[in-house]
């Protein structure tokens, strides 16, 4: 067992289900998307993709790809967020909660796809 | 070196891990712990506000509490986070800079850089290995000429003055190790506008493996190389190296044209010598008598088998003849410094004296020595550095040899003016009366200066007006192109020298010659002659004033008055 591939797993699967745990609800209800959640994804997020800098292959270079647009997206989500509290101080409406929730799950939607590859270079190590 | 890219990236993990992770538990803390607002309000800090906060904080700017002042709870919490997350900051601030300045990292991106450089160029350039003394004279002799060249040397110093020079051109330079096929690659070896690949580095073996590779990787392009030994000449020879240069012969065949025809060599030397340089005057090396050579290294072996082949008596000097091996002529053994060596030599009754050895200061001490006990010898010195050039033009010799100089020359010669190279093989078969006669008449064209050579191609971009009339049907002599086109009576201040038509080679040709198309010509003359003749090769007005004799209407209106006139 290679700790450093148990490390870089878990930072990539915790990346999905984070953001999984953030997106499921209803679209535009501000109350099924918790601001902590936001900020943990962000966080492991930031972390999957440290993990993934410097890795030579054709997989390392896509996944870090991936990673990438995910983080694009967050950003993007917690930008609206900062933008809708605490400058124009319109707060969290239904318009807003649906824009964000929309990001993240694009995120979501690229950490699927880190998870896949993940999966697949694992089951053609151990073929 | 793809490698060191992912190599510093891999390092960087750490450092950004450890800040990822610092910031995000104090952020973390701060939103977490409750605090009140100016009013004494139950508040909790949201997200925006402490990643602003942490932010200022961690990099030990420090704003103040904001945006109300913070309860004790929370100062106990930045108390702590202030500590942690400040010492990770430096540290991986700190690392990540040390990370960016790695000496491999920077050669890396100095080696991209100049990659792309190299990409960029839209005009045909040489790829010159070993910017040494020679190397630094050809740049300087192609970019006068408009050329582009690329650079490569082991030493980074070089490179650097590379820089310094006020050159005309932008020229690329590399530091790197041309045997390295990669670097050859990356300075541009299989660009498609790499017309030739010139070696000059100080090694034998680096001019080898440049050819090799340069003949391999990229076979249509001209390969050329400086060679001191005979051994590495025929063996670059082997697989096709289009020019080899040994300073030595070079020299040596030189002097024995010096013996021969004076004329002739004197030709060679004015046409081949730089534009400012001033005209020297004849030599006349004695063509019988003793000739004392000291030195039998590679210079005195390769004057001793010309001098041989004219006939002369010959001494040799040689220190150590069992390192160098033995001539066939009686050698004396000595350095030739010391007077005794000198008198053995017969040196009272010599002609001549070639000090030839490979270190300087030895050979002025061979020349001052050999001068007191004869005042009247010639005196060929072989200059080895370049920085010795004031005391060796303080000696007054009436023939110096220095190598890097003689190989830059001919290279110069090689890339520069085609045409004139194969002229310089085709004056070799000419007697000396032919170049004297030649002589006088180049002598009376310039007053101080060596004259300008320069090459005219008749085709249709570099001399639109003549192919146009050539088009049309009207015939153009040769004295029409070497007319001047400002005062149609007088001729230009130039010699044709030769003209290629088709393969064929003409020396000297007649004014009467009609011109054709692709015909090319090689002039010699003052600077002047070759700026306006330019404007009859391009310009129809000029040319046709020189046909015809009267300057023709050149505007719409004028054109159509004088149709009327006519009518």
């Amino acid at each position: 067992m290679n700790p450093e591939k148990v490390l870089f797993g878990f930072f990539i699967v915790l990346a999905l289900t984070l953001n999984f745990g953030f997106f499921v609800g209803e679209l535009d209800n501000p109350d099924h998307h918790h601001v902590y959640e936001l900020f943990a994804v962000i966080v492991v997020n930031l972390i999957a993709t440290v993990l993934k800098f410097g890795d030579r292959t054709q997989m390392g270079a896509v996944l870090l790809a991936t990673s990438l647009v995910a983080l694009l997206q967050l950003f993007a989500a917690a930008l609206v967020w900062a933008v809708a509290e605490q400058i124009t101080t319109i707060g969290l409406t239904p318009v807003v909660t649906a824009s964000i929730v929309s990001l993240s799950g694009g995120a979501m939607l690229a950490n699927v796809v880190s998870v896949v590859l993940l999966v697949i270079e694992t089951v053609m190590l151990r073929r | 070196m793809q490698n060191i890219f992912f190599l510093i990236f891999r390092r960087m993990r750490a450092p950004l891990l450890a800040l990822i992770l610092t910031y995000a538990i104090a952020v973390l803390g701060l939103v977490l712990i409750p605090g009140q607002d100016a009013e004494g309000n139950p508040w909790r800090m949201d997200f925006f506000h402490a990643f602003y906060f942490v932010s200022f904080m961690a990099s030990t700017i420090g704003f103040g509490e904001i945006p109300f002042e913070f309860t004790n709870a929370q100062r106990l919490w930045v108390t702590f986070s202030i500590f942690f997350t400040v010492v990770v900051w430096l540290y991986s601030i700190g690392t990540l800079l040390t990370l960016f300045q790695d000496p491999t990292f920077q050669r890396a991106l100095t080696e991209r850089r100049f990659t792309a450089q190299i990409r960029r160029i839209r005009d045909r350039f040489y790829l010159i290995c070993g910017y040494g003394e020679t190397g630094s004279a050809l740049i300087q002799a192609l970019t006068d000429r408009d050329q582009h060249a690329v650079a490569i040397d082991i030493r980074q110093d070089r490179v650097n003055l590379l820089k310094l020079e006020n050159l005309r051109q932008y020229v690329p330079a590399l530091c790197a190790d041309a045997r390295m096929p990669i670097h050859l690659m990356e300075a541009g070896l299989k660009h498609a506008l790499c017309s030739g690949v010139v070696a000059l580095t100080d090694s034998n073996d680096a001019n080898l493996k440049v050819a090799i590779t340069a003949k391999l990787l990229h076979p249509d392009i001209k390969v050329i190389c400086r060679a001191d030994s005979h051994d590495i000449e025929a063996n670059m020879a082997s697989f096709g190296t289009d020019y080899i240069i040994d300073p030595f012969d070079t020299f040596a065949v030189h002097l024995a044209t010096a013996i021969q025809a004076p004329c002739l060599n004197l030709l060679q030397e004015w046409l081949t010598g730089r534009e400012d340089s001033e005209l020297r005057d004849p030599i006349y090396p004695p063509s019988e008598g003793l000739w004392v050579i000291c030195g039998y290294g590679r210079f005195g072996k390769a004057v001793y088998d010309q001098l041989r082949k004219e006939g002369l008596e010959l001494v040799i000097v040689e220190a150590d003849p069992e390192k160098t091996g033995l001539p066939k002529e009686h050698c004396i053994r000595g350095r030739g410094t010391e007077a005794e060596t000198l008198q053995e030599a017969d040196i009272q009754r010599a002609v001549g004296l070639i000090a030839g050895t490979d270190h300087d200061a030895n050979n002025l001490s061979i020349i001052m020595t050999a001068r007191k006990l004869n005042p009247d010898l010639f005196v060929i010195m072989r200059q080895n550095r370049q920085d010795n050039d004031a005391i060796i033009e303080a000696l007054h010799a009436d023939m110096v040899m220095h190598p890097s100089a003689i190989v830059a020359n001919r290279i110069r010669v090689l890339l520069g003016t085609p045409m004139l190279h194969e002229f310089l093989q085709l004056l070799l078969y000419q007697d000396d009366r032919w170049a004297c006669e030649l002589v006088s008449r180049i002598l009376a064209l310039v007053t101080s200066h060596a004259p300008d050579i320069w090459e005219v191609a008749f085709s249709e971009e570099t001399s639109h007006a003549i192919c146009q009339s050539v088009l049309e049907g009207k015939a153009v002599s040769l004295r029409d192109v070497v007319t001047d086109p400002r005062n149609r009576s007088k001729l230009l201040q130039c010699i044709p020298l030769m003209m290629l038509r088709n393969n064929e080679r003409v020396l000297l040709p007649e004014m009467d010659e009609i011109l054709h198309r692709d015909d090319r010509i090689l002039f010699c003359g003052s600077h002047s002659a070759g700026n306006r003749m330019e404007w009859t090769l391009q310009n129809e007005h000029a040319l046709s004033y020189i046909l015809t004799g009267e300057a023709r209407p050149q505007g719409l209106l004028w054109r159509w008055l004088k149709r009327r006139e006519r009518t």
